[in-house]
């Protein structure tokens, strides 16, 4: 059908595209377009809805208005998972930032006895089903004192955020030409300088994307701070849990799209981090 | 647990030995010690002690292992896990192959804007899309309207709160993890074999399934055993979105444990959910290094 048009419209400025044009090739296309609406539609449905004058969820919405915004920032509940979220994702994402570095310099500068294992260890977290981790974690923290605390959340976040740090961070550092830093030392700088001033510039870039990827895992957990949460301190993600089971009130489209906003601020973030590292 | 192997193998680069190589194992030692500790006691040490728990509680043997072989409610829920997790790792090949195919095989721009279509819901936290699936599929939602108006159903479908919720809800959130290692495969498929085997006269559709597809099996290999470990410990999504009927070993573990207090049958089950998990695992590690996930080109 493609050779017909091109037969019947003689298009002299651009024939080789006529040609080009292949039936499997368009039809793979199109279900490819499906795929990409199946993916990514459902996220930006929620966009809308947050902006609804209804009083319930309509779909399209009669008019526009911010009262579910409003809702959420006028709401005790809310602004409380706000903070606590805040205040445990943002040591998290120290903590886990540095002793994810730092073993990923370790892991990658060298091998001694017994790598290996250190190594399952420090990958457990991404194996291990979190619904397992929580369990545990709610077992020993509770013996420990630490349910219903911002450190049993911060302890707990960070455990899971340590293997993404490890994991982004020893990527970078694989592309890292040691002799650089060797240079440096026989130049007569101090390891720690040479480290400071040549390496950590290089790598920097990863640590901050495993900085990134730490702040998501402790802001998105849902299934260990349920367990290890409580009524007065408890996350947003769980606050949101709790709604989200009880009714689809269209508050959590707010949040919702304030949290995608929020996620495409860091993947841009992540993606310009990729590059300046290349 | 492979990748630090694999950077173990890896020939140091023009090597300068510092003086003493002891001091340079005490700085990787000390450099190394603080996270692994830190895991040990918030992690390996509640996973473990709660694995001992299905041997020792309420009483030290093997009755909490007993019941589960002999309670039929548990051993359908197990039986749902397998089947869940295995129609979504299918389901999410059959969309997935297709996706990472066009993406390995078009130009860089093309290349870019799908990565980004998968990129983004994967930045996108489980709780948002589970609740964007919820709006779309209720009965008054907007898939079944749209179904109406197209003349296609006369009464709204039930879409969600049944295994069908729970099946497509599932498939959108692990895609992702399905094209990542099919497109690290495929992208570094050499073109010049298609080329050859047209050259030789096989017609594109002969040459894809002699050539490319047995290439790219190690992607698929990889992809299928990531989602379907993804999947076997699955708990929010099935959770919201599926009904009484579709319940997965993740929430039974939660229910034993969080809400009947039953923490030898709970431990139990999470034993043998980590064992399926760890031993799978174990094989795709052959196929595939973790940081392709994490670091690559994600």
């Amino acid at each position: 059908m493609n050779r017909a048009v091109g037969a019947a419209v003689p298009a002299p400025e651009r024939p080789p595209l006529a040609r080009k044009i292949d039936p499997g090739r368009a039809l793979l296309t199109l279900f490819c377009v499906g795929v990409g609406i199946f993916l990514i539609l459902p996220i930006f449905i929620v966009i809308p809805i947050s902006f609804s004058s209804a009083q319930f969820l309509q779909f399209p919405p009669p008019g526009w208005s911010l009262q579910w915004y409003q809702s959420f920032f006028s709401n005790h509940a809310w602004i409380n998972a706000l903070k606590t979220s805040a205040l445990v994702a943002v040591p998290t994402t120290i903590l886990a930032t540095a002793l994810g570095t730092a073993a990923a310099l370790a892991l990658i500068r060298s091998t001694f006895p017994g790598s290996g294992l250190i190594n399952a260890v420090l990958m457990a977290p991404l194996i291990v089903p979190v619904i397992i981790a929580a369990c545990g974690i709610f077992a020993v923290f509770r013996f420990w004192g630490l349910i219903g605390t911002y450190s049993g959340l911060i302890l707990a976040h960070t455990a899971l955020a340590i293997p993404f740090v490890v994991v982004t961070v020893s990527a970078s550092l694989r592309t890292v030409d040691r002799r650089l830093e060797q240079a440096a030392r026989g130049l007569g700088a101090s390891s720690l300088v040479a480290f400071r001033r040549i390496t950590l510039p290089l790598i920097l870039p990863g640590v901050l994307s495993g900085a990134l990827f730490a702040l998501v895992t402790s802001l998105d957990e849902v299934i260990v701070s349920l367990f290890i949460s409580t009524a007065q301190v408890r996350p947003l993600a769980v606050q949101m849990w709790s709604d989200v089971r009880g009714a689809i009130d269209p508050t959590i489209a707010a949040i919702s799209t304030m949290l995608f906003g929020f996620s495409l601020v860091l993947l841009l973030l992540v993606s310009l981090l990729r590059r300046s590292s290349r | 647990m492979a990748i630090v192997r694999h950077i173990a193998k890896r020939p140091e680069v023009g090597v300068f030995r510092p003086a003493s190589s002891d001091g340079v194992r005490f700085g990787s030692a000390a450099l190394v010690a603080p996270a692994a500790l830190f895991l040990l006691i918030t992690f390996v040490y509640p996973v473990g002690l709660l694995l001992l728990r299905s041997l020792s509680f309420p009483v030290w043997g093997i009755q909490n292992y007993a019941a589960i072989v002999h309670e039929s409610l548990y051993l359908r829920v197990l039986a749902n896990t397998v089947v869940i997790s295995g129609v979504v790792t299918l389901l999410t090949l059959a969309l997935g192959y297709p996706y990472a195919y066009l993406m390995a095989t078009g130009s860089p721009s093309v290349q870019r804007l799908m990565a980004f279509v998968v990129l983004v819901p994967f930045w996108t936290s489980i709780l948002v899309r589970t609740y964007a699936w919820l709006v779309l599929l209720q009965r008054r939602g907007l898939v079944n309207r749209a179904l109406e108006w197209s003349g296609l159903i006369a009464e709204p479908l039930d879409l969600v709160h049944n295994r069908i919720g729970v099946y497509i809800g599932m498939t959108q959130i692990l895609l992702p993890f399905m094209v990542f290692p099919l497109f690290a495969v495929m992208s570094r498929i050499d073109r010049g074999y298609l080329q050859a085997a047209a050259n030789l006269g096989a017609p594109p559709a002969r040459a894809f399934i002699r050539v490319f597809l047995p290439l790219s099996l190690p992607g698929v290999i990889a992809g299928v055993l990531l989602v379907f470990i993804l999947a076997l410990g699955y708990y929010i999504t099935p959770a919201l979105l599926g009904g009484p009927g579709d319940i997965m070993i993740a929430q039974l573990i939660q229910q034993q444990i969080g809400e009947f207090g039953e923490w030898g049958i709970g431990a139990a089950l999470a034993a043998i959910l980590l064992v399926g998990t760890v031993l799978l695992s174990a094989v795709l590690n052959r196929f595939l290094k973790l940081d392709r996930i994490w670091g690559g080109q994600a």
